[in-house]
């Protein structure tokens, strides 16, 4: 209502007749960790098992590995990836349906789903997927019910700041993010905490030491 | 909404009897009170970060005209829509129009207080739209044609069982325990054939990020990704106060927010999105600006800052007056603290003349809010008003500030009351007194005036 | 030193016995209390109610009759607060009672003697407006023969609130409620707080209920000694 637009910038303006001063947001809070690249992965380790997602470290190189016996053991056999997903992750023994225009139909009949992020936050044991290379469309993070996400040691930031510095880049390029700290939950019941609800119910994380 | 709700005492009234209401309150405000203390502990930096939040949203404010314009530029550079609506109604128009330009007839929303705040749901309903909430509590308000109780855990007012039966009268059959994984489980099958198959969304947001245009949601279920991701057409309601300057800000805020709402370190879901991407996401994408008395409270140079809040409800839950009474007895989509001066500032304190005096003072609201509202200020200055505008000063607070305007009156006035008094003391204590005073002696004894004051006793002394 | 005493409204009238023990403790302590006989309100019950003219009227007074006083003690964290909020000038000037003593002199050790079991309840406006910090607490654990219990809910406000005790007294109500129960179970016999105002709420309540504590202002604890 092209009337409102002008009625409500009047209306803010005639608010702030008494000029108010903004005088520059002073930003003394930490930017940057002070620990180190093993501490910093150990630490992202405990934090993402405390919201009870499944966390795995992983050897350089043996990634294929724990790939295979991740989806063995809750008997995934359909599982989708972004088409731009590592080589080496196509591991024998699983069937890969490449993302191609799948419907959310589709989506809710695979079995998982496999792909990489853009970073993570040691402090808040947050994974950050922004729709770039190996990561996909958002929805095929959301609708299957196992999200398995392989993040490389070097992609953990210690502190959000040290993510946000990371990503306003990728905001500027309008790019979608989405924040991943835990599989879904809610605690609408009694405060009592019940794990997936309607994202994927389960998350498994896999932390590849940089080689 | 009904900003004009019954007066917040005759309404505390009879939520403090409900014994099932207010056990489920303590419980739930002490648990999220704890966890939320344990968090904020984490970080040595707290201070500096509610410093940071609290100027960041001042400037937003006193710069707000120029951030909405950046906001819709940048929106519409982006491929989105914006609209502005000066009040609810507008805002459920744009809506419903939307809904009718594709033939939608029954779409999905996130748990949103804005749109509550607007009456969106009653608005559609009335234009052949049905909006299903996707949100459990919310969902468990819909089903049980209830409505909230707190900010942040709307059906706090409701236990297992009750749940269990409003579920198995709606969208279950009898087999459904009240088991919190089952209850929670027959809410995601029931949804998600809706989510997948959903033509229209409605949410609110967080956030609105003036320089990129990125609209931000904090949440924790999955169903505000399902929402603003899966159906092609998604419409978000921005209060007008909502917008942060710069892509960056977020990293304050994405701090604030979690630990303050649901003490954890981070919500186990924060979406971002910026107008609309071709390979990704609704095709159509509108914004609502909306004002809806936010300009009212800009305009009121104390109560300005109560456009900081980011809804974390931190406030509710140490509240000591909420922790008891629950969010109904304020009457507002709005409850606690921040609904004590949030609620008279949009609507006009003569519409809720009460809710500035719904507290004991205590601040404690002050000490745990995020960006620094300092609530305990706000509500005597409401109070100030709600006296002014109620026109007719009470003669007791006119007669008590004549006695103290003088040494001798005072003097007076005590010895008069210990004269006064003499016929209501037994055994040392008042007991009963006549109104108002009565509201006192009811449930509490009353020492008498003492025999001898302080001033009379410094005098003989010498 | 020359401290001028603001007894408040509430002492003068309800409980003299706190400006008594004031008065003697500080005089036991060497200094030498005045009292300037002009004092009523410091305004802010009108201030609380929304009377703000009012509030400023006697604030305005409160001014002039301390004006040329560089000390000034008030048994009461929440006048105390609500001055120093009100006139920034009164920082470093207007003192709490304990706050004087521990802060401003450097005492903790007043000689009081009372062999009680006492639980402290730290008032809302003691712990966020006027921020005395643990100054009570120091000088509870400075008397000889106390014994100190804790409140499970140590920073809950009592309900008290000024008028809020009537205007929203089934609210007020159940939080002195609440709060009764918390004394009762620290096995406390006496249990004391810097303000009149809550005490008289808390002690209200517990004469209701037939309760056997007693509430005392930490003045008169510390002006308690073993002679
Ligand atoms: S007023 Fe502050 S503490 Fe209360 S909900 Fe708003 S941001 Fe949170």
């Amino acid at each position: 209502m092209s009337g409102s637009r002008e009625l409500i910038l009047e209306r803010v303006r005639r608010a702030l007749a008494d000029a108010p001063l903004a005088p520059e947001s002073p930003r003394d809070y930490r930017r940057a960790g002070t620990l180190s690249p093993v501490a910093r992965t150990e630490l992202f380790y405990e934090r993402v098992c405390d919201y009870r997602a499944e966390a795995r470290r992983v050897r350089a190189g043996e990634l294929p590995v724990a790939i295979t016996e991740v989806f063995a053991a809750r008997g995934a056999q359909r599982v989708c990836v972004p088409n731009d997903i590592a080589s080496e992750w196509r591991v024998d023994g699983v069937n890969f349906v490449d993302d191609e225009e799948l419907s959310w139909e589709e989506l809710d009949h695979i079995d998982g789903v496999l792909t990489g992020c853009t970073l993570a936050i040691a402090e808040t044991g947050t994974i950050v997927l922004s729709a770039g290379a190996g990561e996909g469309r958002r929805a095929i993070t959301l609708i299957p019910d196992l999200h398995v996400c392989v993040i490389e040691e070097r992609q953990i930031v210690e502190t959000v700041p040290e993510a946000m510095t990371l990503l306003t880049e990728l905001g500027a390029q309008r790019r979608p993010l989405t924040f991943i700290s835990g599989p879904s939950a809610t605690s609408d019941i009694e405060l009592n905490r019940v794990e997936g609800v309607h994202g994927p119910r389960n998350l498994v994380v896999l932390i590849e030491e940089s080689a | 909404m009904s900003a004009t709700a019954r007066p917040f005492p005759e309404a505390a009234h009879d939520a403090l009897r409900d014994a099932q209401l207010r056990s489920n309150l303590f419980v739930a405000t002490q648990t999220i009170r704890d966890k939320r203390n344990q968090v904020v502990g984490e970080l040595s930096d707290w201070e500096e970060l509610r410093e940071a939040g609290r100027a960041i949203k001042a400037d937003v404010l006193a710069n707000l005209d120029r951030y909405l314009l950046q906001f819709e530029q940048a929106v519409a550079d982006a491929g989105g829509q914006v609209h502005w609506a000066a009040d609810a109604g507008e805002a459920n128009q744009v809506v419903l129009d939307v809904a009718r330009a594709h033939g939608v007839t029954e779409l999905v929303k996130v748990k949103s207080l804005t749109t509550d705040e607007i009456g969106l749901n009653a608005a559609l309903e009335a234009g052949g739209v049905s909006a299903i909430e996707t949100d459990l509590a919310e969902l468990i308000l819909q089903l049980g044609g209830d409505w909230s109780s707190h900010i942040l855990v709307p059906a706090i007012h409701r236990n297992r069982t009750e749940i269990r039966d409003i579920f198995r009268a709606t969208i279950a059959d009898d087999a459904l325990s009240d088991d919190p994984g089952e209850l929670a489980e027959a809410s995601r099958t029931y949804l998600r054939e809706r989510f997948l198959t959903a033509r229209m969304a409605v949410s609110g947001a967080n956030f609105g990020v003036a320089e990129t245009g990125t609209v931000c949601v904090v949440e924790s279920e999955g169903n505000g990704r399902m929402c603003t991701t899966l159906p092609p057409v998604l419409v978000t309601i921005l209060g007008i106060e909502k917008l942060i300057p710069s892509f960056a800000d977020l990293e304050v805020f994405l701090q604030l927010l979690p630990r303050s709402s649901t003490g954890e370190r981070m919500n186990p879901y924060t979406s971002l999105w910026t107008g609309v991407n071709a390979a990704d996401g609704p095709q159509e994408f509108h914004v609502v600006l909306l004002d809806a008395g936010r300009t009212n409270a800009l305009a009121d140079t104390v109560g300005r800052q109560a456009l900081h809040c980011i809804r974390c409800s931190a406030c509710l839950n140490v509240c000591p007056v909420y922790s008891r009474t629950g969010g109904q007895a304020y009457g507002s989509i709005y409850p606690g603290p921040i609904g004590a001066i949030l609620t008279p500032l949009l609507y006009g304190v003569e519409h809720a003349p009460t809710l500035p005096f719904a507290s004991s003072l205590c601040g404690a609201c002050y000490e745990v809010c995020p960006v620094k509202i300092d609530i305990p200020s706000v509500l005597l200055h409401l109070r100030a008003k709600a006296v002014e505008s109620a026109g007719k000063p009470s003669l007791t607070m006119a007669a008590a500030g004549w006695l103290f305007g003088g040494r001798r009156r005072f003097a007076a006035a005590q010895r008069l009351g210990r004269l006064a008094q003499r016929p209501l003391i037994r055994a040392g204590k008042i007991r009963r007194l006549p109104p108002p005073l009565d509201a006192w002696t009811r449930t509490r004894d009353l020492r008498p005036l003492a025999g001898e004051s302080f001033r009379e006793w410094w005098e003989r002394r010498g | 030193m020359r401290v001028a005493l603001f007894i408040t409204c509430i002492s003068d009238s309800l409980t003299p016995e706190v400006g008594r023990s004031t008065v003697e403790v500080l005089e036991r302590l060497g200094h030498e209390v005045v009292f300037p006989p002009e004092q009523t309100c410091c305004g802010q019950m009108h201030l609380n109610s929304g009377y703000r003219e009012e509030a400023d009227r006697l604030g305005e007074r409160f001014m002039r009759i301390f004006d040329g006083f560089d000390t000034i003690v008030a048994p009461s964290s929440s006048c105390v607060g609500t001055m120093r909020e009100l006139h920034p000038e009164l920082h470093g000037r207007l003192f709490e009672f304990s706050e004087l003593l521990v802060t401003r002199l450097g005492v903790t050790d007043v000689g009081a003697s009372f062999p009680h079991r006492v639980a402290y309840h730290a008032t809302c406006h003691s712990l966020r407006l006027t921020a005395i910090g643990d100054a009570p607490l120091r000088l509870l654990d400075a008397v000889a023969g106390l014994e100190r219990v804790e409140l499970s809910e140590e920073r809950e406000c009592c309900g008290f609130g000024g008028t809020f005790a009537i205007e929203n007294a089934d609210t007020s109500t159940a939080m002195v409620i609440d709060k009764c129960a918390e004394i009762a179970a620290s096995g406390a016999g006496v249990v004391t707080a810097v303000d009149s105002s809550c005490l008289m709420q808390i002690g209200g309540r517990l004469s209701r209920e037939g309760a056997a504590v007693r509430t005392m202002h930490l003045a008169e604890i510390l002006n308690q000694t073993a002679a």
